[in-house]
């Protein structure tokens, strides 16, 4: 029997494994399938991580040293090399490893961090060939910051989230010419400050309403075919451009790896793809808490770091005997804002709920409704769905609440 | 020179050259492309017909019963995976109850077992998720489904067991008649070779007129899919068809042996015989007409979509023949080819015989070859114990498919060696789930330029100029 289990060493993991131990756990085992503690940011090697945690501009790998430092310093045990296989309702994980072999264990509180991964081509349904040359641009990062190696010369990206705009700047530098970026939505899908620095900085076009229609090659991508699209997101034929390249990177969204929860039966939420939790990131099966990418996707390590902790410290809480409450008011919204989390609350205490929204609009004013009467707003120049935004409920909305409710009013367009 | 050349590794060619393997011969089997099984073998519905399809007393009738009947058995000997899931052919309306009727008849005369038409009651119990508008349906508990390039690589893999000589990147140019048999060259490389199996799919008419038989015409005609995550694989657990109408026989639906949900194929004459691309027309009508099938199938888990060409010969039947002297045609090898494929090799070999190709037994074949996915069906305690000797059986490499860097190795050390990213991800499934290689495509690149000892940079998605990398970056140079 292990106190707590943690599934995965990103910052996630290792932000909760710290927090645990400050609460006083001491059997904690963090399970990491990678060689090395870090998950994805080991190969983000630009800098912009850090400015809200620290206070400071630190590459990926710099911000993943400063927690498992911290691990490493409180001896926090950790298993690398180790994939976890799958895990019960009742907390017990399957693993493997080349060092044990498959191994079961019994925990009594688990966390959750395994991140997300990147949507692949063949959900996309683009027409054309299959030829070499087509990679999400997260395994590009890999080739070209951990291997050394040039995926493309002339490269052409599809979807503007924020990896594939880090790696038009990247294989800018590295020799390659970006000819486009772009973007089904009327609007990009990551953050601004990257559009800046990554695009407009290297006179990179930003396509927008625009899609990729067609591949063209037969063993390497010789070029591809890209289209304006109309409200519906339908292409529009007379808009169709052959645009010669051998490489197309997608960057079309990130998907919260939950094949894991699903096998414990813990029930996900259908819009952020991760479980849904309560303010202490506590999943709908007791002991099993979520936090991270995993449980809904981030575009700033240090929210990560932040939820994490939540997740740390309620665990153990629950492993020193807590329970969970057993009213919970759910939080929902009015489809303007698409999402919220935690997606339900079990205590009175004031909460900070993070959320999306579903479009871009300014001058908002971001409403909470109590059992349908508005009871705070807080007025918003611009919100869009690539910057997460956060706001904290006070204990004396949250007390007595039946139902809360997130909302937008638009005053402006 | 070899008593027997075999010009074709899909799954036709390879059947043959097992099937010869088991006789006192030299084979060899060529192969145009970087791996076997990369024509039709590659991209088709994956379904073993029982047999009702064909009209009576056709080759494809005779050969897709017999083929049928054959095939559990071989894939047991091969360790291919192999499901008898049965299928049904529904009905929507009165006139497509007459085709089934009419079908039920051709089925009983070719000796498909247990054929019945099932009604709509009976029907949504074994097949809860079939649309309320389907009428009735034909039942053929026979019918079964199997992953073909598995079978093709099994087959080709246990034919090198047994001395068979593969030769990739061998694209016959030249075929030229000599005293003892056949001089058979790839632009300048020759090889020789008594007699002369001609099983090239798309290509055989081409292969046919090199060697003076002009007789054939292959047209290819293009079939799209779309496969959907494994979480959907349990929606139907039949493979469904459409009633056959003069539009051809339409959208399935079906399960396929590695738990997915794959949708098509479409139909559409070509000209172009290397042209696999897929189109949105294409997307269309498979999505349209999958979901008037059955219900709630969810596209938004679609994985991968691929197109697979049909080698359609000018006679509406299998032509297989020998037009000239110790040379034989296997073409026009469309659907039921992977079916009849066990049958369609003794039938050559009966045929090669006939040409006075003699045939005694040969004391150490061996049929058997050790199932790929041992290890992913081992209990914990098996798996512990090959860990134990091999540890690189405890790394999971491919997350998404579960798949272990120990079954990599070994696919990459097994008959028919792979040497592309392709090849590896056909023989262990890595790369082949959800996130299609992203996360383990650039470990997979570094196991395969280790084993072949090559550089990073030369490993190939599909052998040619298919390069996942194109050298360096700046910082390394
Ligand atoms: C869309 C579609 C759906 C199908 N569905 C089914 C089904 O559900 N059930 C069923 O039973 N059958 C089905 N089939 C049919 C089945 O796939 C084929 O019958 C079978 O795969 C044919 O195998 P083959 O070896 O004859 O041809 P191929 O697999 O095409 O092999 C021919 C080989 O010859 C090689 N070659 C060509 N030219 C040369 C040359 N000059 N030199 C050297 N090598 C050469 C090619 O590279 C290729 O590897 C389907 C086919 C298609 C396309």
């Amino acid at each position: 029997m292990t106190d707590l289990v943690i599934i995965g060493g990103g910052p996630a993991g290792m932000s909760a494994a710290v927090a645990a131990y400050e609460s006083g756990i001491r059997d904690i085992l963090i399970l990491e399938r990678d060689e090395n503690l870090g998950g994805i940011l080991q190969q983000c090697i630009h800098n912009g991580f850090g400015l809200h945690k620290f206070g400071e501009e630190l590459t990926g790998p710099e911000y993943a040293w400063r927690y498992e430092k911290k691990v490493r310093e409180l001896g926090i045990p950790f298993k690398l090399n180790t994939m976890v296989l799958d895990i019960t309702e009742d907390r017990v994980i399957t693993a493997t490893s080349s060092e044990e072999g498959v191994f079961q264990i019994q925990a009594k509180a688990i966390i959750l961090a395994m991140g997300c991964r990147e949507r692949s081509k063949g959900a996309l349904n683009i027409a054309g060939t299959r030829p070499a040359g087509i990679y999400s641009a997260g395994t590009a990062q890999k080739y070209v910051n951990r291997k050394g190696y040039m995926p493309g010369k002339n490269v052409v990206i599809l979807g503007s989230g924020d990896i594939g705009l880090i790696m038009a700047r990247r294989m800018t530098l590295e020799g390659a010419s970006v000819k486009a970026v772009c973007e089904l939505m009327p609007y990009s899908g990551g953050l601004a400050r990257n559009i800046e620095q990554c695009l407009h900085d290297f006179n990179i076009p930003l396509k927008l309403s625009t899609t990729v229609v067609e591949i063209h090659g037969k063993d390497r991508v010789t070029g591809v075919t890209i289209a304006a699209v109309d409200e519906r997101r339908r292409p529009i034929p007379e808009t169709r451009e052959y645009i010669p390249c051998d490489t197309l990177l997608l960057s079309v969204g990130l998907i919260p790896e939950n094949e894991l929860s699903k096998s414990a039966g813990i029930s996900l939420d259908r819009i952020t793809g991760g479980a849904e939790v309560d303010q202490d990131r506590q999943t709908s099966v007791e002991g099993i808490f979520a936090c991270g990418n995993v449980l809904h996707v981030h575009d700033l390590v240090d929210y990560v770091s932040e939820e994490a902790e939540i997740a740390g410290r309620s665990a153990a809480e629950y492993i020193k005997g807590a329970k969970p409450g057993d009213e919970s008011v759910r939080i929902t919204t009015d489809g303007k804002v698409r999402y919220t989390v935690p997606q339900r609350v079990t205590a009175d205490k004031a909460v900070n709920v993070y959320f999306r929204v579903a479009d871009v609009y300014k001058n908002v004013t971001i409403q909470v409704y109590r059992d349908g009467e508005p009871v705070y707003a807080k007025k918003k120049a611009r919100v869009a769905p690539g910057e997460m935004e956060t706001l904290r409920i006070g204990e004396d909305i949250i007390k007595g609440a039946k139902e809360l409710k997130l909302g937008l009013e638009v005053s402006g367009q | 020179m070899y008593d027997v050349a075999v010009i074709g590794a899909g799954v036709t060619g390879g059947m043959i050259a097992r099937k010869l393997s088991s006789y006192n011969l030299t084979i060899c089997l060529l192969e145009k492309e970087n791996d076997v099984a990369m024509g039709a073998t590659r991209a088709n519905s994956a379904i073993v017909h029982a047999g009702f399809d064909a009209e009576e007393g056709t080759l494809k009738a005779k050969l897709n019963v017999k083929g049928s009947e054959m095939m559990k058995q071989v894939t047991d000997e091969l360790g291919v995976k192999y499901k008898n899931n049965g299928s049904l052919v529904i009905g929507f309306n009165a006139e497509d109850r007459a085709v089934l009727e009419g079908l039920l008849e051709r089925g009983r005369k070719n000796g498909v077992r247990d054929l019945r038409i099932i009604e709509k009651e009976e029907l949504g119990r074994i097949e809860p998720n079939i649309s309320k508008n389907v009428i009735c349906a034909l039942y053929a508990p026979t019918g079964a489904i199997v992953c073909p390039y598995d079978l093709a690589i099994a087959a080709i893999g246990n034919a090198m067991d047994n001395g068979v000589k593969l030769k990739l990147n061998f694209e016959v140019t030249g075929i030229k008649k000599t005293e003892e048999g056949y001089e058979i060259s790839s632009g300048e490389e020759k090889i020789s070779a008594r007699y002369i199996v001609n099983a090239a799919g798309l290509y055989a008419d081409a292969i046919a007129a090199m060697a003076g038989d002009t007789s054939l015409r292959i047209r290819p005609r293009r079939g799209e899919y779309i496969l959907l995550d494994k979480e959907c694989g349990g929606l139907v657990t039949h493979t469904i068809f459409r009633t056959p109408s003069k539009m051809g026989k339409g959208i399935l639906v079906t399960p396929t042996v590695d738990g997915n949900l794959l949708t098509g194929p479409t139909s559409v004459d070509m000209e172009e015989k290397e042209d696999k691309a897929t189109t949105p027309e294409g997307f269309a009508r498979i999505i349209k007409e999958a979901c008037e099938n059955v219900d709630g199938i969810p596209f938004n888990k679609t994985i991968t979509s691929f197109c697979g060409l049909r080698a359609v010969g000018n006679t509406g039947d299998f032509i297989i023949n020998t037009p000239l002297e110790g040379f034989v045609n296997v073409a026009g090898i469309e659907s039921p080819g992977l079916s009849a494929s066990p049958a369609i090799a003794e039938y050559v070999a009966q045929l090669l015989e006939e040409q006075g190709l003699a045939l005694s037994a040969k004391m150490d074949y061996d049929p058997y070859r050790k199932s790929m996915h041992a290890f992913r069906e081992a209990s914990i305690e098996e798996k512990n114990a090959l860990i134990r000797k091999d540890r690189t059986y405890g790394k999971i490499v491919c997350r998404c498919e579960g798949v272990t860097e120990g079954e990599i190795l070994e696919a990459i050390r097994t008959n028919p060696k792979p040497s592309d990213l392709d090849g590896v991800k056909r023989r262990t499934r890595a790369q082949m789930g959800r996130c299609q290689g992203g996360f383990c495509g650039p470990y997979i690149v570094e196991l395969l330029a280790r084993e072949l000892g090559i550089p990073y940079d030369k490993v190939t998605k599909s052998g040619g100029d298919s390069y996942i990398n194109i050298g360096e970056t700046k910082e390394d140079r």
